[in-house]
């Protein structure tokens, strides 16, 4: 707790604020728009150079738009970090007195917001340049899962984000630290999806187990990473 | 430039090793040596498996001791997190398990990848054991990256820490996830059956001494190795020391 | 023997390697045993 005569200010106000803060910067810089929603519908469209078979592709959709989702995802992550990092505003945030399991949760929603507008995207290109079907059944099953896999990854990127964030050579060490952690997300969101698009004769009712697993994996991150966020962005 | 030699004599005379570790090297010389010949001479070629049976006694202390240095790791990790004083003995032994840990575990999936192109006709099968174990390799690489990443003590003791109970989280839903995964696929895994060795007094006397020797390998390592930290920790904080002293007394010969 | 090579394999590359390891330590630690005081040493 921080020595400040101040009356502490509350987790959920800190989350709020940070969450607020960082939108309304991506909002106005618009890099996240005008950059990394056309570098992930790149990858889209790489996929299907790479793949090269409907056929295939229409199989695969589902773990190409979680692995497009994973490759933004780093980049959001260090871009969330940078934008704080480079004016030592992480460490203004923490003189100030403020809760790290706030700034954690803020971030972590802030990059959820994100993501949830990419993955939104991602799915609409898969049905569009993939042709996969999705059919009503499918569609809840697929929000579910989107929510789920999306609040596991933010977690796990806003704690390894802040932990790389003013470290050097923290660029290459972030993917290396994140990757295999959501590695069970992938396969989760992926065996999901799938089921929603019925894609190699998946049942939709196959799906809701992975989401489960989605779900333990968002809460053991969340809970571990508001118990020590603030161990790993302190200097 | 008139070094700032304290008043009381220092020495530098103490070795590394001690009577314990002179004591646990012997002995694992010693089992290593038995581990050699047990293995490849002494006992008999297996039924199923002719003497591809042999990598056994290699194989699976390799993999005992790459598990049980993630688990040292871990535990010395959560100790010096809950130690009031932080002792930094904790973290270095953390560290020192960590990197013994990481190279038995590249050793143990070269090992058993060898061993299955012999006995199922492949280096790699995705089965959860071995897909944790990769993980687990991969993992502990990126811990020791965050222990490189610099900062004061304190700081990297602290970081690798969590980093190392995160990995505690990570690993079983990583193999948990992997489990399903496969069991909702294609079930029959290669795995499965789990060797069919049949195992005589000797193997399973070649087997145990193996898991000893390795034991005492892992621990000489570890005691050597965080004492060589322990080492590499005072030459840092000296030649800190060193140069701010310099500053110090440059400053002093401005005035 | 029959695969001779993988089992000579697995044998060589792993004791080498832990020959290698301990080499590498026990080179360490001499050299920087004779650096460092031993007030340092927390060992002893």
């Amino acid at each position: 707790m921080s020595g400040l005569g101040a009356r502490p200010i509350s987790i959920s106000r800190v989350a709020r604020v940070i969450a607020t803060k960082d939108l309304r910067i991506e909002l106005r810089s618009r890099v996240v728009t005008n950059q990394v929603f056309p570098f992930a519908g790149l990858v889209m469209v790489m996929f299907a150079f790479a793949l090269d078979n409907d056929a295939v592709l229409s199989r695969v959709a589902g773990g190409l738009v979680w692995l497009a989702t994973l490759f933004s995802l780093i980049i959001l992550v260090q871009r969330s970090f940078a934008v704080d990092s480079a004016d030592g505003a992480l460490e203004a945030q923490r003189v100030a007195g403020l809760d790290p399991a706030g700034i954690f949760i803020g971030k972590a929603i802030a990059v959820m917001a994100q993501l949830v507008v990419l993955e939104m995207l991602l799915l609409l290109a898969a049905v569009v340049l993939y042709r996969v079907e999705l059919h009503i059944s499918g569609v809840v099953l697929l929000v579910t899962c989107v929510i789920c896999a999306t609040a596991g990854l933010a977690f796990v990127g806003t704690l390894y984000g802040g932990l790389t964030a003013g470290a050097r050579g923290r660029e290459t060490l972030l993917p290396l630290l994140m990757l295999p952690v959501v590695a069970p997300v992938l396969i989760g969101a992926t065996r999901a999806t799938e089921s929603a698009f019925t894609s190699g004769g998946a049942a939709v009712s196959d799906g809701w187990p992975w989401v489960g697993v989605l779900a333990v994996f968002a809460v053991v991150f969340a809970i571990g990473g508001i118990l020590s966020f603030g161990s790993l962005i302190e200097e | 430039m008139t070094s700032a030699s304290s008043t009381t004599t220092q020495t530098f005379t103490a070795k590394v090793a001690t009577p314990t570790t002179r004591l646990v090297g012997a002995m694992a010389i010693v089992s290593m040596a038995w581990v050699v010949l047990g293995g490849l001479f002494v006992t008999p070629s297996d039924v199923n498996q002719g003497d591809a049976v042999r990598i056994m006694y290699v194989h699976v202390p390799t993999a005992w001791v790459a598990y049980l240095a993630f688990i040292v790791t871990a535990i010395a990790s959560a100790c010096w997190l809950l130690s009031r004083k932080h002792a930094m003995g904790f973290d270095r032994v953390a560290g020192a398990s960590a990197e013994v840990g990481v190279i038995f575990m590249a050793m143990t999936l070269l090992s058993g990848g060898l061993w299955g192109r012999i006995t199922w006709g492949t280096y790699w099968a995705w089965d959860p054991r071995l897909t944790t174990t990769a993980f687990l390799l991969v993992t502990y690489i990126g811990y020791l990256a965050v222990r490189g990443l610099g900062g004061s003590l304190e700081q990297r003791a602290r970081r690798s820490a969590v980093i190392a109970l995160l990995a505690v989280l990570e690993i079983p839903l990583v193999h948990f996830s992997v489990l399903m995964w496969r069991s909702l696929h294609q079930r029959a895994s290669v795995l499965s059956g789990d060797g069919d060795i049949k195992m005589d007094g000797s193997m399973l006397t070649t087997l145990l001494v193996g898991v000893i020797g390795f034991t005492c390998t892992f621990a000489w390592l570890v005691m050597h190795r965080s004492r060589v930290l322990a080492m590499q920790d005072a030459v840092q904080s000296s030649q800190l020391d060193a140069a701010l002293q310099d500053r110090a007394s440059e400053s002093a010969g401005l005035k | 023997m029959d695969h001779l090579g993988f089992i000579a394999a697995v044998y060589l590359t792993t004791f080498g390697v832990i020959i290698v390891l301990v080499a590498k330590t026990v080179k360490q630690g001499r050299d920087l045993a004779s650096k460092v005081a031993d007030k340092d040493k927390p060992w002893t």
